[in-house]
């Protein structure tokens, strides 16, 4: 048991991501300025803010799909596997397709697929569905278990606005854990579910263009600051378990 | 007169149904219309060939190949519609196409000619067309993912701008068939049309794809059977199949 912690310490340690000075500039627009932070293997870092605030470019920064200045370091950088679940798909409806055929656009394994999609709650009859029929909470499964499949170190995840539930008690939030644990999977994740955030963050970065605060959840989630970061006052609870 | 029917049946059944599979990426794209102008980039190309008496294909697809790039390489270097960019270099062609081109052959070249098939081009046609198959086949996955979200692709290791040009070659090469059967007019419903016929009815990839080379290749096989009973031209004849056929397929809407 000793050394099991200790082997989590020593993995915990490992900067998986440095972010330094980091701007966007899209269309002439400021979209993120001067961003600075890191994360290590394992945590998972939740990104809080209003809408417009930055959150999805910060996302597809880090995935590598748009220009920016200052530093951004994945390690090891060459190799790293990095999941995407992206808000949402509005063009995926023009092309008709099954839930399997979408999965077959992508280079993975059929065992590591199944495994997934079962722990995801995804019935063989969803795949068979036609992707235009399927529900927003089906569709979503679909695109986590996407992103899950090919075995990635990190998870980029952009939350819609409403959340999904797998069963009643299982949330889509318990999985991840669970992947997170399993598989020392790092996530960052976009959400505005502040009970998400308390649940299951490790470290919280509110931003608005700028990054208003970075750290540890219970040292700097105050309502203070989460009126700073949203404009206005924002009530919420700590769920306490 | 019968071998050329023959030798135009053949050619057009391959082209049709190669022409049906590649429409289908065309609909996803929404280049329903600009396949339509494509069809005019080639004019110019055709006249040269028929002043200069090789065959009208190959004309074009030097001309389409040019435009093609000319839009590729607008497309990187301005932030204007695909559309627009086709739609300078269409008129631009079309204009130079009815300049060009003999008076008496402008007829045949708008909606196709088949009594100048030889053996040999369509060999060549037939076997550019199983190319074209293939290559298309390679880049089908990737230009579907790349329609859904780019960011997916890229982080899939997809290389973009490579595959469009590679995806923009192949539909300047099937017009270029293309035109030889149904006419520059004509080639983008040739591509279009069984793609959208196939779109009402199917539910999966796999459907779709299958349905719009099927319907590419029996619209053929019907448009002829129709032109050795009443004579008219072949080429709006299969167009007219096509369009039969995308009416009938509405009713059947899924």
């Amino acid at each position: 048991m000793e050394n099991l912690i200790l082997k989590e310490k020593n993995q915990s340690s490992e900067v998986i991501l440095k972010v330094r000075g980091l701007s966007v500039e899209l269309e002439g627009e400021k979209i993120l300025e001067n961003l600075s932070f890191e994360i290590k293997k394992g945590e998972i870092l939740t990104i809080l803010g209003p809408n417009g605030a930055g959150k999805t470019v910060l996302l597809r920064t880090l995935l590598g799909v748009l220009p920016y200045k200052g530093e951004i370091i994945w390690s090891p950088p060459q190799g790293l596997k990095i999941g995407y679940v992206p808000q949402r798909l509005p063009f995926i409806k023009d092309v008709p397709m099954n839930g399997k055929e979408f999965f077959s656009l992508k280079n993975v394994l059929e065992n590591d697929l199944v495994k997934i999609l079962n722990l995801l709650g995804i019935e063989k009859e969803i795949l068979e569905k036609k992707i235009g029929e399927l529900s927003s909470g089906q569709f979503q499964r679909l695109l986590i278990g996407w992103a899950l499949s090919g075995n990635p170190q990190v998870l980029l995840f952009d939350e819609p606005t409403s959340g999904i539930d797998i069963s009643g008690e299982k949330t889509i939030y318990s999985l991840l854990k669970q992947f997170q644990k399993e598989r020392d999977l790092t996530i960052l994740l976009v959400t505005h579910d502040l009970n998400v955030v308390y649940k299951y963050s490790s470290k919280v970065l509110c931003l608005n263009k700028r990054a208003l605060c970075f750290g540890k959840l219970r040292e700097i989630l105050t309502p203070d600051l989460l009126e700073k970061v949203y404009g206005t006052e924002i009530k919420f609870y700590e769920h306490k378990h | 007169m019968g071998d050329q029917f023959l030798f135009s049946l053949i050619t057009g059944i391959f082209i049709g149904g190669v022409a049906g599979y590649l429409g289908t990426l065309m609909l996803q794209k929404r280049m329903a219309l600009v396949s339509d102008a494509l069809g005019h980039l080639a004019l110019p190309g055709m006249g040269l060939a028929l002043l200069l008496g090789f065959d009208v294909s190959l004309g074009a697809f030097f001309f389409l190949a040019l435009g093609i790039l000319l839009i590729w390489f607008f497309e990187i270097k301005t932030s204007l519609p695909m559309e627009a960019l086709v739609g300078v270099l269409f008129v631009t062609s079309l204009a130079i196409g009815f300049l060009i081109i003999p008076e008496s052959e402008l007829l045949h070249a708008l909606i196709g000619d088949i009594s100048k098939v030889s053996f040999e081009m369509t060999i060549f046609s037939v076997v550019l067309a199983i190319f074209l198959f293939f290559v298309i086949r390679n880049i089908y996955r990737g230009m579907v993912l790349t329609h859904i979200s780019e960011d997916l692709a890229r982080n899939e290791g997809i290389k973009i701008k490579r595959q469009n040009l590679i995806y923009l070659l192949s539909v300047a090469a099937m017009v270029a068939l293309g035109i030889k059967i149904v006419g520059s007019l004509l080639v983008g419903a040739l591509m279009i049309v069984p793609a959208a016929t196939a779109r009402n009815l199917s539910k999966t990839l796999r459907n779709y794809t299958f349905l719009a080379s099927f319907f590419g290749i029996i619209s053929v096989f019907f448009g002829a059977l129709l032109f050795k009973i009443t004579n008219f031209p072949l080429g709006p004849l299969i167009i007219l199949v096509n369009s039969s056929l995308f009416i009938i397929s509405i009713i059947f809407k899924k």
